[in-house]
């Protein structure tokens, strides 16, 4: 008898449901209970009535949307210059602006440090901004470079035929068929800046700290409850910011390679 | 001139991107313990890391991060590998749960991993230590796997397995001989893209190393980056390791590219 081979699967199946289900599961038990199991509200109201915790939200927002502009303006022309042939023709540059998304952040972070410290600026806000620009921007020129490089080049050229000037050509052709990329590159750059932890520590001296922090800190000092809640409305922030950006760019991502 | 802009910009944000891991590589071929001043060439620093003049908290650290990766590499491949032929096989609605399943680690941002398998392991009342750590790892690696093994999946002949069973041999036998050759150089890039992710992991093994003192060396350079000032080792120590991620990248990008000249050819 032949064993079907979709049953292979099961394993992993049982792996998935006990290591990503499950526990998404209890973070949303978790934050609506007590320490006693019993069901509530009050880690929400918590809060909405501790003002730090809500500024660190807001602020968290704040310096991320911040981050995901300047990541655009500075990795939109820079994905361009990337798949435009006339402008580029080597891979390794491409490679070389990739490379830094697979180095440890906590390095890349300490790096941005030293470099301050070396050129003997001051840490705090500016060094924060640049920090996450610098761990972020290769998220923001990845997607972008991706979907333009895959693009059609003869729907441009019969713009240019038809008399578009070359501005026009970008606005009306380029920018437009672009845009998965850039929606894509949106939310690698969004969802992980608001849920850094430690990088705005270390790059402000302490006097900074950003939403991730927030949700470690409290579940380091056994606020179980209220650290899933905070958990749970980082997760509603995603949902939210997901759903803006259609599902069909991020697996146009994900089926163009990692790397 | 629109060449020579374009160039500048592109090399401009390079020299950006780099400029901090640079600054690192250069000072820690100097012995001072601030970075910033230079004192003079020296290899001390290194010397120091490979004599393990160093902390034994640090070498336990180093040895704790290649262990573990190597384990969760291993296991990822494993699993994942065995679990792309079961996917590829599936149909229907059981696939599309699975497959989407199988995207949410990598879609999750790492502390929202890190705080769901903490509160997993609290639930369960498993002591968190080494072996949490390595089914953490295990839990974000594998979908990179199964992505890296799907795409061999799909360029497969599928009646190649069936032939290999009407020419008499055991489905275990079709299987290593039949299948894992033509699967392999996606488990080899998945087993490499695993270790890099493991050994690079922070957010998700901060929050599932439990209290017993277990540290990776990205835990350790936390605690010690939080302690004010670096230890000077870890200057050559964080140039190796760019150096060696930057070598399996170059691998990985080396390997897929070459793939691709194949297909087309």
């Amino acid at each position: 008898m032949r064993i079907k081979r979709s049953t292979w699967a099961i394993p992993y199946g049982i792996f998935l449901a006990l290591f990503v289900a499950l526990p998404l599961v209890l973070i949303a038990l978790y934050a609506f209970q007590d320490r006693t199991g019993a069901f509530t509200l009050q880690n929400f109201a918590k809060f909405f009535n501790t003002p730090e915790d809500l500024h660190t939200f807001i602020y968290s927002i704040e310096i991320a949307l911040l981050n995901t502009v300047i990541c655009l303006l500075l990795g939109y022309p820079a994905a361009w210059i990337l798949a435009n042939s006339e402008l580029n023709r080597s891979s390794v540059t491409v490679i070389l602006f990739i490379l830094p998304m697979w180095i440890n952040m906590l390095i890349r972070t300490l790096a941005t440090v030293a470099l301050f410290d070396f050129l003997r600026m001051p840490l705090g806000e500016g060094a924060l901004i640049f920090g996450m620009v610098y761990n972020f921007l290769p998220f923001m020129i990845y997607p972008i470079y991706n979907t333009l490089n895959k693009m059609d080049g003869s729907y441009a050229e019969a713009a240019q035929d038809l008399g578009a000037s070359p501005a026009e050509v970008f606005t009306k052709v380029t920018l437009p068929l672009s845009m998965p990329g850039v929606l894509s590159g949106l939310l690698m750059v969004f969802m992980p800046t608001i849920s850094t932890f430690a990088v705005a520590e270390l790059l402000t001296l302490n006097k900074v700290k950003l939403f991730g922090t927030t949700i470690q800190e409290n579940i380091n000092n056994g606020m179980w409850n209220y650290g899933a809640a905070l958990a749970l409305i980082m997760l509603a922030i995603i949902g939210i910011t997901s759903a803006f950006t259609d599902s069909d760019s991020k697996r146009a991502d994900e089926t163009g390679g990692l790397i | 001139m629109k060449k020579f802009f374009a160039r500048a910009y592109i090399w401009l944000l390079l020299i950006l991107l780099y400029a901090p891991i640079v600054i690192i590589a250069i000072f820690s071929f100097t012995e001072a313990k601030v970075l910033g001043n230079w004192t003079g060439f020296s290899l001390k620093l290194y010397g120091n890391l490979l004599s393990g003049g160093v902390s034994s908290s640090l070498v336990k650290a180093i040895g704790n991060t290649l262990s573990i990766g190597v384990i969760a590499a291993v296991l990822s491949t494993l699993l994942g590998s065995i679990a792309a032929i079961g996917i590829f096989n599936m149909k229907g609605r059981m696939r599309k749960a699975i497959t989407f399943l199988n995207d949410v680690p990598m879609l999750n941002p790492d502390i929202i991993t890190g705080v769901s398998l903490f509160i997993l392991f609290v639930a369960l009342g498993v002591t968190q230590g080494y072996v949490t750590v390595v089914l953490a790892h295990v839990t974000f690696c594998t979908p990179y796997v199964v992505l890296s093994v799907m795409p061999k999946l799909r360029q497969m002949n599928p009646n190649t397995y069936e032939a290999a069973l009407d020419l008499g041999a055991t489905p275990w036998q079709a299987l290593r001989k039949v299948i894992i050759p033509q699967i392999r150089p996606g488990m080899i890039s998945g087993l490499i893209l695993s270790f890099t992710l493991s050994i690079d992991d922070f957010a998700v093994t901060l929050f599932t190393k439990g209290n017993q003192g277990l540290d990776t060396l990205s835990t350790y350079i936390y605690a010690d980056a939080r302690k004010g000032g670096l230890t000077p080792e870890l200057r050559p120590l964080m140039t190796i390791i760019f150096l060696v991620v930057l070598a399996l990248l170059l691998i990985i990008n080396l390997r897929s590219s070459r793939n691709h000249r194949k297909q087309q050819a």
